[in-house]
């Protein structure tokens, strides 16, 4: 019953998380939401007792990338009006197409995906170390080792871009005085 | 156990453990000013009560009766939930610290420890990881230049320092081969099995980054008088501005408890009872803090960011690398 209740409640705050997010003019409050949206997903992957997963979750999105997210809005001290009165047609047009092709493609993908698996739940429930450390560890070194290590050298390629970008920004700095 | 006596002990638990973490964040305060008028030839508060031990009282009722200042442009909602955001996750971080063996009580078999999780150590560091929100959205939302630059140093640091943080942790758990920190203070049995001395560099950046993580001096930018006022808290009073403190000094708490039971073998010690070791070696820790803070300097903003970067976090990465070839060969 308990864990009934915890389910909805944090399914209810991640979505409506997610959805006050992208209802912000305020970037901040938007980025907010997220971390709020972020901390009932990783309370729904703890009901589902595959706490690593959750931690990495909050380690990973809530405690890393959404401060230097926050970081940038700081920096450059963006607030609510510089988001306002940008509503050119053909913009306004792309992002409906855009948008629209999204959710046909997140429905097929969802049919596809989730109504096969509901018969899992009973087995996915029932293993008690499911998305604990050792399995996550394991499907990642054998089962996915070459896509995994294809990320991280994804990684590396955005760390050595951003390093040249910075460093050409400021040599031309340089150069100008 | 039935589901009930459960629900009960762990109840007791948490309110126990919240009430002494609260009592030690107030007398942390107390600690830090009588210890630093030791260091620096002063005196420090000796006046409320016998040696002053009735200082922190006297400063929350002062702190509660001041007028709760609030500037007319900062985004109130934000400017009212950064003292919270700071504070709330320090507390949570004593949830998964062991602070004693199993005891018995009236039959029941009771563990000292609120939830022994099987990722302890990643819950510890995904919750600290979270306290830089409440430093970050208190410059951001006070609407001043200084508290600004106070949250942006601040950020930056953080996210520098976590990594040489989180990764000087990954020695002692290849060596310790578990997650648990409950399993952790039980491998730290005898006085050298401690990680202290098997991870000895490990240990050394820990406190380096512990220190820079919890915004403390030689570390403390983000609120450097000198340049900035207070930083992310110049526009606070009140309770508002006591939250900030006493959050700073939970962090503090929290950090020396989890030195304790990662490096320094947790409740484990002879003689005495185990709880009393756990206090014992977290009251050092927390000594050798204050002891810090009176000793060194401050850094200057760039010092701070190539040593974090260009010494801390390769030195890291050397420790775990080293680490991994002695557990594989």
């Amino acid at each position: 019953m308990l864990e009934v209740v915890i389910f909805y409640l944090s399914a209810l705050i991640a979505i409506g998380g997610a959805v006050l997010m992208i209802a912000q003019r305020n970037p901040v409050a938007s980025v907010l939401y997220l971390i709020v949206s972020l901390a009932a997903q990783a309370v729904l992957y703890i009901q589902l007792s595959a706490l690593f997963v959750g931690a990495l979750l909050i380690i990973v999105y809530a405690g890393a990338i959404l401060v230097l997210f926050l970081f940038v809005i700081m920096l450059l001290n963006l607030r609510g009006e510089h988001f306002e009165g940008q509503d050119q047609k053909v913009g306004r047009i792309t992002k409906y197409v855009l948008s629209g092709l999204f959710f046909i493609e997140l429905v097929i993908i969802v049919r596809q995906l989730a109504i096969p698996a509901r018969t899992d739940i009973v087995s996915a429930q029932t293993a008690t170390d499911f998305g604990g450390v050792e399995p996550v560890a394991e499907l990642l070194y054998t089962k996915y080792l070459f896509p995994f290590e294809l990320t991280s050298v994804l990684l590396l390629v955005a760390v050595v871009g951003a390093v040249v970008m910075a460093r050409r920004e400021k040599s031309e700095k340089q150069g100008g005085v | 156990m039935t589901l009930t006596a459960l629900a009960i002990t762990a109840m007791i638990k948490v309110i126990v453990i919240i009430s002494v973490a609260l009592l030690g964040v107030a007398y942390s305060t107390y600690l830090e000013r009588r210890l630093l008028g030791i260091l620096q030839h002063r005196i420090g508060p000796i006046y409320a009560g016998p040696y002053g031990l009735l200082q922190p009282i006297a400063d929350a009722v002062k702190l509660i009766f001041k007028e709760d200042f609030i500037p007319d442009n900062v985004e109130r909602v934000t400017y009212t939930l950064a003292p919270v955001i700071m504070f709330i996750p320090a507390l949570l971080t004593f949830a998964v610290i062991p602070v004693g063996d199993t005891i018995t009580i009236m039959g029941h078999e009771i563990e000292l420890v609120i939830s022994d999780l099987n990722i302890g150590i990643l819950y510890v560091f995904a919750i600290t990881s979270l306290g830089v929100y409440g430093i970050v959205l208190a410059g951001w939302s006070s609407g001043s230049k200084y508290s600004l630059l106070g949250g942006i140093r601040s950020s930056a640091q953080m996210i520098s320092y976590e990594i040489a943080y989180g990764l000087s942790i990954i020695g002692v758990v290849l060596l310790a081969g578990t997650l648990s920190l409950q399993e952790l203070v039980a491998q730290q049995e005898s006085f050298f099995s401690w990680y202290v001395f098997r991870q000895p560099v490990a240990f050394i950046l820990f406190v380096v980054c512990a220190v820079a993580e919890t915004n403390r001096a030689p570390f403390d930018l983000p609120e450097a008088e000198a340049e900035l006022v207070a930083g992310y808290l110049t526009e606070y009073s009140s309770m508002k501005y006591a939250m900030f403190f006493m959050g700073e000094y939970a962090n503090m708490l929290a950090v020396s408890s989890v030195a304790t039971t990662i490096f320094l073998g947790g409740w484990q010690g002879p003689f005495l009872p185990p709880v009393l070791w756990f206090v014992i070696k977290v009251f050092l820790c927390m000594c050798v803090y204050i002891w810090i803070r009176a000793t060194l300097p401050r850094f200057r903003y760039d010092q701070l960011m190539n040593f974090g970067w260009k010494v801390l976090f390769p030195l890291a990465l050397l420790n775990t690398m080293v680490t991994a070839l002695i557990k594989v060969l």
